[in-house]
């Protein structure tokens, strides 16, 4: 079986090779999640251990064709990886976002910022390495300061406010060949400070094309947020049907920081979508918003962590999966809450719709309470279309095909009002309604 | 004169239960007819087979709409060619705008009739017009379809939506039930201000006093899957005073 192992790195400084070197030795000895990991057990990764992936090919992407994937309204700092390799030369100038606000390569950062990036790179990941399931944690700690990891560092200062939006957009295409990229973000807002992140990935591959690329995108970003902190998160997923994306996304909030991880999953053959927020400082505020839309035979897995570590703290989780085909989603979603995290209010809820007799879906919500004057609750609900609702569309003169395609719409747009980016929440608008049957017909207006 | 409506001996069942045991009834262009009937009579479901809904087999029997087989078109087909129901329990349909959904249903049935769809200025001129027809907020239009309306607001948006489609025969499912003195009016109302010489109506209802604010041309008595009587005013008035009891069923008609 091919080794996941980037090749050793002489990364320097001291404190990054030895993160590696922890990485590199925590997935030697765990390895890939078997059939048996508790985390993984929706999810086989048999075909996948049989792939020899290698550094990225190519990276040639011009302006242009990376431009024709900028979210259409928004003024962001577009900063371009192909292959996930950064591209400054196709990508927007990174400084001027604010006085005081950092926000460049991550190896550059390592190289110019080493105060403010090594109290923090791994902090949140570095302890999950050795939990069960976290073998692509340990993966991506080890490709640290090697070729294959990329990855952006943004830093705004106390007080501050980022003035746009900082783009990522992740293009891969076929040229690139079978590659492995190692992502690895980190965001630290100081106290006060504001900032909104968007990962997006996308492929140059042709949505018909007869043998879709095949790549690894295996992504951390760590976010940090102080006190009364706000951080937009976005990821935003259109992998090509045979790519592999492992995003996993650590937090960690400081006293009354609010944080939004928006997630929506549309490709990829296998989608490991990881969130892990730490809510560390008291009345701490987080949403985790997702939704997930498979086809063929796509599996789009969630897995949820969300630790209340304080008390008067709030969480919210709101997942939604439309499955079609013979798809798979899984939802797992996991509340730790300790003993001193009194007055916890935390929500989740995972909805389903099952659009084919084929489609599955796995939820798990799993509790894990410590405190005693907490308010938890977890619902979960799968289903199809309402008849009742289609029959009501109908009998006002609304054909069924179109009744169907509104009523799926609805069902997913409702957590594209969560998001603050109006351009994103009406690209993402326009993409839901393209995946719909009856598309053309369709008189929603975004 | 061709009539409007004309059912001829009507017969449907769920399964194994028959619920509809012949049927017969007649509505001609600008009549209004009211359908009374006690719980479990049938009388929902003569309104939603009327509508298209395929939970029911029809077993038996025709039903004429404008002369031609109604019974062969889908609820969508139905719709499109005039026929109305206001549903009983209308649908909460979270995420679909009541104005979204009507601009679809507006623009499903021109195209069903060839005609261009209506542009955004023209729709919203139609949306006020009928809104002030009916007397109902145009503000509605901006919630999502029936979400978090009470009851009467339901009711009256069915109505609006009747006006805005323009329909030509309009069943009213229990659209009484449920409401306070001021939504019957603005119920009854806005059906009043659509009657006309064209225009049919067929009003379902458990209790007659949705029949003293739309005043219907004949009244029949469904019980237990048959029109037991049929005539004018006077059922109304004596089902009023006495009930379901003459026929064996031991409800109140009287509200």
């Amino acid at each position: 079986m091919p080794t996941l192992l980037p090749a050793p790195a002489s990364a320097s400084p001291a404190w990054l090779a030895a993160l590696a070197a922890a990485g590199a030795a925590q997935f030697a000895a765990a390895g890939l999640p078997g059939r048996r990991s508790e985390s993984w057990k929706y999810t086989n990764l048999e075909t996948f251990g049989g792939i020899a992936f290698v550094p990225a090919v190519s990276c040639a992407l011009t302006r242009a064709e990376a431009e024709a994937f900028f979210i259409p309204g928004l003024d962001a700092v577009n900063l371009v990886f192909v292959n996930g390799v950064f591209r400054p030369d196709i990508s927007d100038e990174a400084a001027g976002l604010g006085a005081g606000i950092v926000c460049c390569p991550l190896s550059e950062a390592i190289a110019k910022h080493g105060a403010l990036v090594e109290p923090h790179l791994g902090r949140l990941s570095a302890p999950a390495i050795t939990r069960e399931g976290e073998a692509f944690t340990a993966l991506n700690q080890a490709a640290l300061g090697g070729a294959q990891s990329g990855g952006f560092f943004l830093h705004v200062p106390a007080g501050a406010a980022a003035g746009k939006p900082v783009h990522l957009l992740s293009v891969s295409t076929r040229e690139g060949g079978v590659f492995a990229s190692h992502g690895r973000n980190l965001i630290t807002a100081g106290s006060g400070a504001r900032a909104s992140f968007i990962e997006h990935y996308v492929t140059t591959d042709d949505a018909a094309a007869a043998t879709p690329s095949v790549y690894l995108h295996n992504c951390i970003t760590e976010i940090v947020a102080g006190q009364d902190a706000k951080v937009e998160h976005y990821l935003l997923e259109k992998d090509s049907v045979c790519a592999y994306n492992f995003s996993s996304l650590f937090i960690e909030q400081a006293e009354k920081s609010d944080v939004h991880s928006h997630t929506v999953l549309l490709g990829g053959k296998l989608v490991r979508n990881n969130v892990a927020p730490t809510l560390k400082g008291t009345a701490a505020h987080c949403l985790i918003n997702g939704l997930y839309v498979g086809r063929g035979s796509q599996l789009l897995d969630n897995a949820m962590r969300v630790h209340h570590g304080a008390p008067g703290c709030f969480s919210r989780q709101y997942y939604k999966g439309i499955l079609c085909d013979a798809s798979r989603g899984v939802f797992s979603g996991r509340i730790i809450v300790d003993q001193a995290a009194q007055k916890t209010d935390a929500i989740q809820q995972s909805r389903s719709m099952l659009l084919s007799d084929d489609a599955r879906v796995n939820t798990r919500p799993q509790l894990e309470i410590y405190a005693d004057d907490v308010r938890c609750t977890h619902g979960a609900t799968t289903g199809k279309v309402d008849e009742e609702a289609v029959f009501y569309f109908r009998s006002r003169g609304i054909p069924e095909a179109i009744a169907r395609a509104m009523l799926v719409y609805a069902f997913a747009a409702e957590g594209f009002d969560r998001m603050e980016l109006e351009p994103v929440r009406k690209l993402l608008a326009r993409e839901m309604i393209a995946r719909l049957p009856m598309a053309a017909s369709l008189s929603i207006e975004v | 004169m061709t009539p409007l409506l004309q059912i001829d001996n009507l017969h449907a069942s769920v399964g194994e239960v028959s619920i509809l045991k012949g049927i017969n009834l007649t509505i001609n262009p600008g009549e209004v007819h009211a359908i009374m009937g006690p719980n479990g009579s049938g009388k929902s479901t003569l309104s939603q087979i009327l509508a298209g809904k395929e939970d029911y087999a029809i077993t038996q029997g025709t039903v004429a709409y404008n002369g031609k087989d109604l019974l062969g078109l889908g609820p969508d087909e139905r719709a499109n060619e005039g026929i109305f129901l206001a549903f009983q329990y209308p649908v909460e349909i979270p995420g679909v705008s009541a104005m979204q959904f009507l601009k679809a249903a507006v623009n499903a049935k021109r195209k069903h009739h060839g005609e261009e769809e209506l542009d955004a200025g023209s729709m919203l001129k139609l949306f006020r017009e009928k809104a002030a027809q009916v007397k109902i907020n145009p503000e509605m239009l901006k919630r999502n379809v029936n979400e978090g309306f009470s009851g009467g607001e339901k009711k009256r948006f069915e109505i609006f939506q009747m006006a805005v489609l323009d329909s030509v025969l309009g069943i009213l499912d229990e659209s009484d039930s449920g409401l306070d003195i001021d939504a019957l009016k603005v119920v009854s109302d806005g059906v009043n201000s659509m009657r006309n010489g064209k225009r049919g109506f067929l009003l379902v209802t458990h209790y007659q006093r949705l029949l003293e604010h739309i005043v219907p041309d004949f009244i029949h008595v469904l019980v237990k899957g048959r029109i037991v009587e049929s005539g004018g005013r006077e059922v109304a008035l004596e089902l009023e005073k006495n009930g379901y009891a003459k026929y064996g069923i031991y409800q109140p008609a009287k509200h």
